[in-house]
């Protein structure tokens, strides 16, 4: 069905150049429709809501974008819907988690990779980061790298599951300290991970870097190192891990974004890819964002497939010994 | 003592109107089956973008608050539970409305919500650093040992018979296992895409509960002209209210229960209703009533379901761990205005932290007065005849659980589960056990990998999970509570006769 509709798209397009730049001229004509495939009051889903309610005024779409959630299996149902069911017409929309979505098509098992997707913009980056509990006797990397040295196997440190920005940051630490660690991948994703630290479950956990923030803030954690290239805004006395003295780059950061599924008119994605980066810009989003701790990286199209194509490759590295 | 000082708070009139507003919004969305307390706070987050930090937090806790309750509703009249958390309600609830006591089957819901409700708030306002610690203390192997616990529950509960009890807990269990797993991601069972996320919940409690009664209904009004109608006596509030009384023992184990369970992380809401409703079945005198309609029942669940509500913030307010969806969602509610919950909550926005928490105590009592009112009209909804009510009730579980995450894959899981739990139903089995094996098989299966995971690079995994205080204690309370099913079973098999066990 679908490939018939893509089909009489393509022949209308054919038939009516003009008109059919008109329509493009005129999208969206109704609101659109953006899949989140984290369930409603996740980070994702708050921070897809936050960057897109400004959608409705004149400068950016002219029409709301509404938020559906497909939650369920660390994302691979959204994505899978986006890749296979959803209507490449310009009014389905989806939020992308990298690297998330990259290392699941990598791992298998699923119906989408960088191939089913366009992507449009990126709104957020948020690093991993390495906490402690605020009693711990770990007061930096090389504290925790040393233990591990000693104890080969024994430290234990949770993170919000396999195959996401987590275990890639927590995979890269044990290649470039040359350390093995016990890595516990938490069932209820990053909340639980943070819990599992501050409930001194495990010695050391790998989280976001914005409910690291938080966790700091109450008093409850202590965070060694930023899994970046550079230092947050939001912890500036942070050192990343490459300032330490370990070779690890942005991998594990956990970029979100707009995309699109492949087959989207070409015009719209154009038409996307110019408004979008502007609607992020906007001054009440970028507020918003900062109160509720949550760093923003807007990226235009092409920046955000450089990221995509690079992310692939190191990905496929890296989990290729799993 | 500082709560009193922002009691005033609550009562400005834009503050109290969306009291008011959140209540009544959060009986009907609780009341509506598939709009769990979760959906519900979600629904109305966008909302509060607009109002001050304060009024939007006093809207979310009043709708999660009231939806809680609200959800008795569906599940005594329909016998549809609106959450994991009224499953319970269910079993002696439904069995109240069947016999013409509906309206006192869900007075009593309410008024035991509200008591259970004002409890479990205050523990949140006088013993939060205590409780703080109190959740932070069940680590993997605890909850671990916490879901055994359940599953030796399974057995006994809503089932004449022990042994299909623990089968219909064993579908459960496995149908739990169906999708990418929690931790490994490792595929299982899924035939269809619209498995990979595993059985919904939400989906699977609708179809097993309501799916069996409408065709039930459907065949009874072939037979007899649809004119059979539920019959609900008038009974009067002042009378809930000595009744009520008379079962302080259920009361005080449904209260004591769910604020105990709500408290921990990950676990909660879904069994605290389960689990008092089971222990007051133990402690009581009475207890071969249970489940045909005694008002114990229903008292115990609907006092554990709301008592939980105040201490499932706990970890949210002051370690600023979400430990439950809804907390989850809250969260979000409070990071939009740039509040941290933790000690910046308290110390920096003291007006937001104690008008939200005492609004959720003024929020119990309208939750309570405006469900009795509600409760005097069930009369006339339940007048409708069984024809109707069918497709009503049909209608509304389509709409339930396409709405969690808006698929139709979960029309479709329910509706088949719904067929299966038809026949089984017909053999004599029951829905609870299984929606309980759906529940528990994922927390007793995570943390047990999880544990291992880090009893493998530690102690090993005999003294992870067999020593510490907690964890002997936990298992202690497993042995006993299998002896004592068995004890019951071996007892009364004395007694039954081979017809009555195969009946």
């Amino acid at each position: 069905m679908k490939q018939l509709l893509a089909g009489a798209a393509i022949a209308l397009m054919g038939l009516t150049t003009t008109a059919f730049a008109e329509g493009a001229e005129n999208y969206p004509e109704r609101p659109v429709m953006m899949m989140v495939s984290y369930g409603a009051g996740g980070a994702t889903d708050f921070q897809a809501r936050i960057v897109t309610m400004t959608a409705g005024n004149e400068d950016a779409l002219g029409m709301p974008i509404a938020i559906l959630n497909k939650p369920g299996a660390g994302g691979r149902v959204g994505w899978n819907w986006l890749a296979t069911q959803a209507d490449a017409d310009g009014y389905t929309l989806g939020a992308y988690n990298v690297p998330h979505f990259i290392a699941q098509s990598i791992k298998g098992g699923v119906e989408y990779s960088t191939d089913s997707f366009e992507p449009i913009a990126n709104w957020g980056a948020d690093p991993a980061v390495f906490v402690v509990g605020a009693d711990s006797d770990f007061n930096s990397m090389q504290d925790v790298v040393a233990f591990a040295k000693e104890n080969p196997g024994k430290l234990t440190f949770s993170g919000a599951g396999l195959f996401v920005g987590h275990h890639i940051a927590a995979l890269q630490l044990e290649k470039a300290a040359d350390v093995k660690m016990a890595y516990i991948p938490n069932n209820k994703g990053g909340a639980g991970a943070m819990k599992a630290v501050i409930a001194g479950e495990v010695m050391g956990g790998i989280n976001n870097l914005s409910d690291a923030f938080r966790a700091e803030q109450a008093g409850n954690v202590k965070i060694l190192g930023v899994f970046d290239l550079e230092r947050n805004e939001f912890l500036p006395d942070v050192p990343t891990l490459k300032e330490q003295g370990y070779d690890i780059d942005n991998a594990s950061v956990n970029f979100r974004g707009i995309m699109v599924p492949k087959g989207t008119p070409e015009d719209v994605i154009e038409k996307l890819a110019a408004t979008v980066p502007a609607m992020f810009e906007n001054g009440k989003v970028a507020g918003k964002m900062k109160a509720g701790g949550s760093p923003m990286k807007i990226m235009t199209r092409d920046e955000v497939k450089q990221m995509w194509a690079d992310r692939a490759a190191t990905l496929k590295e890296l989990l290729a010994g799993l | 003592m500082e709560f009193l000082y922002y009691f005033g708070d609550v009562f400005t009139p834009i503050n109290f109107g969306l009291l008011m507003l959140g209540t009544i919004g959060g009986l009907i969305l609780g009341a509506t089956p598939g709009l769990s307390p979760t959906m519900a706070v979600a629904l109305l987050i966008p909302f509060t973008f607009q109002l001050e930090a304060a009024q939007g937090l006093i809207l979310l806790g009043a709708a999660y608050t009231s939806t809680v309750a609200g959800g008795a509703v569906s599940a005594i009249l329909l016998k549809i539970p609106g959450a994991p958390a009224n499953i319970a309600t269910t079993l002696d609830g439904h069995t109240m409305a069947q016999k013409g006591e509906g309206a006192k089957a869900l007075q009593l819901s309410f008024l035991a919500s509200a008591v259970g409700g004002v409890f479990g708030v205050l523990l949140l306002i006088f013993l939060t650093p205590v409780l703080a610690k109190w959740a932070l203390a069940f680590g993997p192997s605890h909850l671990f040992w916490l879901a055994i616990l359940g599953v030796t529950v399974i057995g006994t509960l809503d089932s004449r018979s022990v042994v299909k009890g623990l089968l219909s807990g064993c579908i459960g269990l496995w149908l739990s296992t169906i999708g990418f797993d929690d931790i490994m991601g490792a595929q299982r069972f899924i035939f269809h895409p619209a498995l990979g996320g595993g059985i919904n919940i939400i989906a699977a409690l609708i179809g097993l509960f309501a799916i069996p009664q409408v065709i039930t209904m459907f065949a009874k009004g072939r037979r007899n002209d649809g004119a059979e109608v539920i019959e609900v006596q008038k009974h009067s509030i002042l009378d809930a209210m000595k009744e009520l009384m008379r079962n302080k023992r259920a009361m005080g184990i449904g209260t004591i229960t769910g604020s105990i369970i709500g408290l921990i992380p990950g676990v909660g809401g879904q069994i605290a209703g389960l689990v008092a409703y089971d222990q007051s079945k133990k402690f009581s005198p009475d207890r071969d009533k249970f489940g045909t309609g005694h008002p114990e029942g229903v008292i115990a669940a609907e006092a554990a379901n709301n008592a939980m509500v105040g201490p499932s913030l706990v970890p949210l307010l002051t370690l600023s761990i979400p430990g439950s969806p809804t907390a989850a969602v809250l969260l979000g509610g409070l990071l939009i205005h740039g509040i941290f919950p933790g000690t910046d909550l308290f110390d920096n926005h003291p007006d937001v932290a104690w008008t939200f928490i005492n609004s959720m105590l003024i929020g119990q009592i309208l939750m309570c007065i405006f469900g009795l009112y509600v409760a005097g009209m069930a009369a006339r909804v339940a007048q409708v005849p069984q024809s109707v009510m069918a497709a009503v009730v049909l209608g509304l579980a389509v709409f339930g659980s396409y709405s969690v995450q808006s698929s139709m894959g979960d029309v479709y899981v329910m509706a088949a589960l719904g067929v299966m739990m038809y026949f089984l139903e017909r053999f004599g089995f029951s829905a609870a056990p299984l929606v309980l094996g759906l529940i528990l098989g994922p927390i007793a299966e995570a943390n047990f990998i999880q544990g291992s995971m880090i009893a493998r690079a530690t102690d090993g995994l005999g003294p992870y999970f067999l020593t510490g205080p907690l964890n002997i204690f936990l298992i202690a309370v497993v042995i006993l509570s299998i002896l004592y099913s068995a004890y019951m079973e071996l007892r009364t098999r004395r007694y039954t006769s081979k017809e009555e066990i195969m009946a």
